[in-house]
């Protein structure tokens, strides 16, 4: 299993400032190691955030995204006390989901 | 991580046998059917877009890309894109000059904002081309990204 997701979310009026930090290699299949071997391909491929159970946000993506990705996105609608969770997906079948409620700003 | 040029075109060649292959081997799940692999596998930014049906996108203005003009390092370039497009229902990116061009598709529901941040692996001084879509029309903007790579800073 992975490492947990970093998830910050900042409130500006109904709009949540999402940023999320995903552990992850992002290996691109043509990095060789030490040994000269390459090594293979493993990268996230898609990532869906639901704000209450609702799909607010989804990405299918490649190996092309830097290693540990970092994503920003704003969701419309969004209040204190909602429920934010983000899930990825990688190309070992590999899954993680994390989830955050949403605090008031300060 | 120091690649010749050569040994980098090489490395693709390996990689293209390697995701073919992995491809079969791998299965993937439910999840991934919506993952558009004749597009990812498209050594071209052209065929990455003919397979997403994007391939008539009108030059548009209104689809601002914020990416630095110079890039020190190649392994980790943010890029903002946002669109001004009324409508925008999903933004994806390609950077025409890597091995496999397209990098991805973000998609936007319940009104969230076609705004989105990403970092991305650009292999050489390239254009990053964007595509946004609004009811079901493609529209499309560039921005040239200079790397470096390896570089010691200005």
């Amino acid at each position: 299993m992975a490492d947990p997701m970093k998830i910050r979310v900042t409130l500006q009026g109904d709009v949540a400032d999402v940023r999320v930090l995903m552990a992850h290699p992002m290996e691109t299949g043509q990095r060789k190691d030490a040994a000269g071997k390459l090594v293979p391909m493993h990268f996230i491929q898609t990532i869906t955030a639901q704000l209450n159970g609702k799909t607010v946000f989804s990405a299918e993506i490649s190996q092309a995204v830097a290693r540990n990705p970092v994503f920003a996105f704003k969701v419309k609608g969004a209040k204190a006390g909602d429920k934010l969770s983000i899930t990825w997906q990688d190309n070992a079948g590999d899954k993680r989901t994390d989830e955050v409620v949403i605090r008031a700003a300060s | 991580m120091q690649h010749t040029r050569r040994s980098v075109i090489k490395a693709g060649g390996a990689a293209a046998l390697l995701a073919a292959f992995g491809g079969v081997l791998l299965k993937p799940g439910r999840a991934l059917a919506a993952w558009n692999k004749s597009a990812f596998e498209a050594k071209s930014a052209v065929d990455a877009m003919r397979a997403l049906g994007m391939a008539n996108a009108e030059e548009s203005k209104a689809i601002e890309i914020r990416a630095p003009e110079i890039a020190e390092n190649g392994a980790v370039v943010p890029i903002d894109i946002t669109s001004s497009i009324p409508g925008t229902t999903s933004i994806s990116v390609f950077i025409e000059k890597n091995p496999f061009p397209y990098t991805g598709t973000f998609d936007f529901s319940q009104g969230s904002l076609p705004y989105v941040h990403v970092r991305v692996k650009i292999g050489e001084s390239s254009p990053v081309r964007v595509v946004a879509t609004a009811g079901g029309k493609h529209y499309t903007a560039v921005k040239e990204v200079k790397v470096t790579i390896g570089g010691c800073g200005g």
